[in-house]
């Protein structure tokens, strides 16, 4: 809504207020004004000229030499435009007048002729194209003979103005209209609201005589009525109603089309005229359409409708799309001499229907949807005739024809001064209360006590109940003057749940531990959803009406976007990178969705490059499976699981076969841990890059024991180094298992120390060396007790696994 | 004998003057004070001498010793410090060569604006909830209040699964579901952060997908002035004690009445710049009292209960803290970014 501060200034005295005064005003009165356009900022020097004579320039076709009276003097004007001639009024930018587009006017010679000055088009003033009348839109601006010739003509114009553009929130439809913004303005003010006359002459003739009406669905239209004029005469509308137009953004077209837009504007009542003439009967029918019923709209589309939608008809086809578009047929044209001037009320849902689903907006249509207030319907009627009979010379005849089904009882708000300091936290007296209501134009009165009845206007759907008033009555009080107290009831302890205490501690190791955490998108590809998955997924979530293929379906793995993330920063030459996610996957159904999917709360990342790097000292480890491997080790013993976790060669298709591994958790596979497969890497672009993803929510919620202490040793331990050599294939865990069933409760400790594959060796051996320690938390251990135990260790690695030591 | 003595003294002195190495001192030591050295063997030859002698002799071969040793003592000091030196020089390093540098990752930033906002509402008596992204129309829209023909219900503009599943377009559902899990019995005092969607089209200041955080207060006579305090304490704790906090009426359909909430500009301290755009002021939260309706919807009795609600954008929260000009940043995961927010 574009609010005019001269406008405005008709309905509410607001003269001793600045535009941008109002505007805070109203901004913090709860209507919003986004924008404050100030029309003419700087422009003088524009005077209302005569032409006294237009010649054609003798060396150019396209110029004319005018003869422009300007009130003091004549000045010799050179100009292009094609529709300048002798005895017109038009605006002339005399020499020091600076234009919108920068344009500064000087005397000039143009083609050996001198010009004085420039005689302006409505653009070159600064008002937009599409505003612009169509007969001007192609030259210069010429004024109604009541011009007077000298005065400003910024002024003429209504450009001395600023306008307000409104962000109204969906609740205050009620200042979709200059009257609503005069209401509000007058209510943060406290002050009166003027409405125009609306007085007008009526001939012997009835309406009725000429029309009749008839609603077939009164829950959709409560309310139509028309009147009908005769002998109107279709021309330009005066100056004043096409400034007034143009500053809230409509393009004038006629005074009978102008007319009904000022008054929507106005009024907020959107009003149709038809012409009788065309309309094509002597009856108005308001229906649902039939499925596949069509009518073309003045915008000259034809429009299929459906039985949702509503239409205004002359008994047999449609006329007009209510609250949405007249038709065509029936649409006011220069030769119209007798008008029907609809007033309805349509139903919001009804006209955002047919809008929606037609994909057409217009000024009426925003309005119905949002509800017009249905109690003024008439008086808006009545606003439009009376200027019809003045601007189109139009006979009114007596009366209206109409149908009414509006409810006639008013709605009233009961509530207490009490209840509403509770709501708010403030003390205000009941007094305090119907003087704020005073104000809003609500007609309020205590009854018994501190009971307070509120009349509740048509013109304020919005509100319904008691809190509604509390927010008329805090904003109008001012929210700067509630008091900033804290809660009274009762105190709780914040806290972070178990789980969500460890996510933190996570987080907090994979950073220390030299990881970015990443955050990426949840929608990915149908084709990012089949890959490096930890179970095979029953169904997807796919997203009904996606934006683009690569973002139609929730992800069920984060490693393909970390793997983008990868490939992101190694186009951009930052080789070296290290991230985690910590975020949901979606697991669907076979088939249809029925339920609300799986949300499971993962843990992935992806590593690629050198991990770690000294450069003078000339130190370097490039990121390999262990590496990663590592940061798992450790974030399980952060979370006090190490004891459950166990690797086992992985078969994943896009892991690297002889590089990864299934992480198990109690023997439960909860993860995945390689380098991503030389064949997918090559796809994504990737070089040599380490992923691992983790089931979080099983990791998480699993009960971890309370840390306590173990005693410190009282007796020394005696470690025993062994080199093994053992068959290649063999995993190193099997044979630390081994060791350790076999050295029962005295082993207290198993580390492998070196790893050696070579020429040494027999082909298709390995050497493993481990270092055991032996200790008794009781008692000094003697040699002889630990060369028993040692000795059994190296017997079952024999007997089970086929392991010698190494000579 | 006694000139024996001093003679011996003079050339043991002599002999550790002259020694330039521990071995050295330790020779000269072993040689004059040894079991086998000359004053031992002087000191044997004591039976020959009077009774009034042996003691003079006796306390000047002591002193031999005593001198002797001390300069032993002495010279051993001295040849060690100087070894010490020597090697102290040797052992000079370049003290401003970089150190051994520990791999260190970041959080992300909206990881980190959210822990901070988590951690301040915890202080003051919250509980942090989270619910499913993959949300019922019913929870995302119906239980907060919004009509059936709003326009985030319209299929192009939130992420439609299934008729009534969406990917959630707020927070506040889990507000809806955790209000129904406590049986119409307060208080509830929740936070909740988490992922949002919407079909926007992602450029510098829209992102299909971001992140919310809403806050929900419901008790016995929770009053506006209470959302006044707590909003206040939160912008002084998050954006520093000199900030202040406005309140402007606005409209949500879950809140009534509803306000948007403006904290004083930082930069300029509310005179009007360039990032506030003159106003003085930046817009940072939507908030309300809940509206009875909703209350209602969740087993909550509207006339014993109130509350408030409020819900912040943690990208916003994020550019506003940090300076970031484009919120394509927080989910294009550049390490050039991510690596500035280890400092957090």
């Amino acid at each position: 809504m574009l609010v005019s501060y001269e406008w405005l200034k008709e309905y509410v005295e607001i003269g001793d207020l600045t535009p941008e005064e109002v505007a805070e005003k109203l901004t913090r009165g709860g209507v919003e004004v986004d924008v404050i356009i100030p029309r003419s900022e700087g422009l003088d020097h524009v005077v209302v000229g005569y032409v006294e004579e237009c010649q054609q320039h003798p060396n150019a076709d396209k110029l004319n030499i005018c003869q422009v009276n300007t009130g003091e003097e004549t000045a010799q004007i050179i100009c292009g435009a094609p529709n300048v001639a002798a005895g017109q009024r038009v605006a002339v930018a005399k020499p020091g007048a600076r234009l919108p587009g920068g344009i500064k006017i000087k005397k000039a010679k143009l083609r050996g002729e001198r010009s004085e000055g420039m005689i302006c088009s409505l653009q070159e003033l600064g008002i937009e194209q599409k505003l612009v009348t169509k007969e001007f839109i192609d030259g210069i601006y010429v004024f109604p003979e009541e011009a007077k010739v000298g005065e400003d003509a910024v002024e003429q114009l209504g450009l001395r103005d600023t306008v307000l553009e409104l962000d109204l929130t969906p609740n205050r439809a009620d200042c979709l209209s200059m009257i609503g913004v005069a209401y509000e303005m007058a209510a943060l003010l406290d002050r009166e609201v003027r409405h125009p006359g609306n007085d007008f002459h009526e001939s012997e003739e009835a309406a009725s005589d000429v029309v009749s009406v008839h609603i077939d669905v009164p829950e959709d239209n409560p309310y139509y009525g028309a009147h009908v004029i005769k002998n109107v005469t279709i021309k330009p509308s005066p100056m004043w109603i096409q400034n007034r137009l143009t500053a809230a953004g409509i393009r004038p077209i006629n005074n009978v089309v102008d007319i009904t837009n000022y008054v929507l504007l106005e009024y907020g009542q959107p009003l149709h005229a038809f012409d009788l003439h065309r309309f094509g009967s002597n009856q108005i029918v308001v229906r649902r359409a039939e499925n596949g019923e069509k009518i073309t709209t003045l915008d000259d589309e034809v429009r299929t409708l459906t039985e949702d939608h509503m239409v205004i008809t002359n008994g047999t086809e449609p006329t007009a799309l209510a609250g949405v578009m007249g038709g065509a047929f029936s649409e006011v044209q220069n030769d119209t001499t007798t008008i029907l001037l609809e007033a309805a009320y349509f139903t919001p849902s009804r006209v955002r229907k047919a809008s929606k689903d037609l994909g057409l907006r217009s000024e009426s249509s925003i309005r119905f949807e949002k509800g017009i207030d249905s109690g003024r319907v008439e008086e808006a009627a009545e606003r439009a005739v009376s200027l019809l009979e003045k601007y189109a010379d139009g006979v009114v005849l007596k009366g209206k024809v109409h149908e009414d089904y509006r409810p006639k009882e008013h709605r009233t708000i009961t509530t207490t001064s009490e209840r509403l300091n509770q709501i708010l936290g403030t003390d205000l007296k009941a007094d305090e209360m119907l003087s704020i209501f005073r104000r809003l134009r609500l007609e309020a009165k205590t009854e018994t006590e501190d009971r307070l009845v509120v009349n509740i206007p048509s013109r304020r759907p919005d509100l319904e109940i008691e809190e509604d008033l509390s927010e008329e009555v805090a904003r109008l009080y001012g929210y700067d003057r509630i008091p900033v107290t804290l809660p009274e009831g009762i105190t709780t302890p914040g806290s972070l749940t178990p789980v969500q205490k460890k996510r933190r501690k996570v987080r907090r190791y994979l950073e220390a531990s030299g990881l970015h955490e990443a955050i990426t998108y949840s929608l990915t590809s149908k084709k990012k959803t089949q890959q490096f998955l930890l179970n095979d997924v029953s169904g997807t979530v796919e997203v009904s009406l996606p934006m683009s293929e690569e973002r139609s379906t929730m992800r069920t793995s984060l490693i393909p976007h970390l793997l983008d993330a990868v490939q992101y920063n190694q186009n951009r030459q930052m080789n070296d990178t290290a991230v985690f996610e910590l975020g949901s996957v979606f697991i669907g159904e076979e088939g249809e969705l029925t339920r609300q999917p799986e949300e499971k709360t993962m843990l992935g990342a992806a590593i690629s490059g050198t991990w770690e790097v000294q450069l003078w000292q000339g130190e370097k480890t490039e990121t390999d499976f262990y590496v990663v491997k590592g940061i798992i080790e450790g974030l399980f013993e952060e979370l006090q699981f190490s004891h459950a976790l166990s690797f086992t060669p992985s078969k994943k298709g896009e892991l690297h076969p002889g590089r990864s591994a299934d992480i198990l958790f109690n023997d439960r596979n909860i993860g995945f841990i390689g380098q991503v497969h030389p064949r997918t890497a090559k796809e994504w672009g990737l070089k040599e890059t380490y992923v691992f993803q983790l089931d979080l929510d099983l990791l998480l919620t699993e009960e971890t024991n309370t840390l306590s202490y173990e005693p410190l040793p009282r007796y020394p331990s005696i470690a025993r180094d062994i080199a093994l050599v053992v068959n290649k294939d063999i995993p190193a865990a099997e044979v630390k298992e081994v060791i350790e069933n076999a050295g029962g409760t005295l082993l207290k400790n198993v580390t492998l120390f070196d790893l050696y594959e070579g020429e040494k060796l027999e082909a298709g051996k390995k050497s493993l060396a481990f270092s055991l320690v032996y200790l008794d938390p009781e008692r000094t251990l003697t040699d002889e007790e630990v060369t028993k135990t040692h000795e059994n260790v190296l017997v079952d690695l024999k007997e089970k696994l086929d392991v010698e030591l190494r000579r | 004998m006694i000139d024996r003595l001093q003679e011996l003294r003079e050339e043991a002195l002599q002999e550790l003057e002259k020694a330039s190495s521990v071995k050295d001192i330790d020779e000269v030591r072993v040689k004059y004070l040894g079991k086998k050295g000359p004053i031992t063997e002087v000191l044997r030859g004591m039976g020959k001498l009077s009774a009034e002698e042996r003691p003079k002799v006796g306390q000047l071969a002591n002193e031999v010793r005593e001198d002797i040793q001390a300069k032993v003592e002495e010279k051993t000091e001295e040849m060690e410090a100087a070894a010490l030196e020597a090697q102290l020089a040797s052992e000079r390093i370049d003290v401003t060569l970089p150190g051994r540098e520990v791999k260190r990752g970041a959080r992300h930033p909206l990881t980190a604006v959210i822990e901070e906002i988590e951690d301040i509402f915890i202080g003051l008596g919250f509980q942090v909830t989270e619910g499913p992204e993959v949300e019922t129309d019913y929870y995302n829209f119906e239980a907060l209040n919004l009509p059936p023909d709003h326009p985030a219900r319209d299929m192009q503009d939130s992420f439609y699964v299934t008729d009534d599943m969406l990917l959630r377009t707020q927070t506040s559902p889990v507000q809806a579901r955790t209000m129904e899990k406590h049986n119409g019995v307060g208080p509830v005092k929740i936070i909740c952060p988490g992922k949002v969607y919407r079909r926007d089209d992602d450029d510098a200041t829209h992102s299909h997908q971001f992140m919310q955080i809403e806050g929900l207060y419901v008790d016995k006579g929770v009053r506006m002035s209470d959302l006044k305090g707590i909003l206040n304490t939160f912008v002084k704790n998050y954006f520093g004690a000199e900030r202040n906090i406005r309140l402007r009426p606005s409209f949500f359909p879950f809140t009534e009445p509803s306000v948007e909430v403006d904290v004083s500009c930082g930069i300029c301290a509310g005179e009007g710049c360039r990032v506030c755009k003159q106003s003085g002021w930046i817009e940072v939260l939507g908030a309300g009292m809940v509206h009875p309706r909703v209350l209602e919807m969740s087993g909550f009795d509207a006339k014993e209960y109130s509350g408030f609600a409020f819900g912040m954008g943690v990208e916003r929260f994020a550019l506003l803290k940090y300076g970031i000009d484009d919120i394509r940043h927080f989910y294009t995961n550049d390490i050039r970014f991510l690596d500035q927010f280890k400092r957090v």
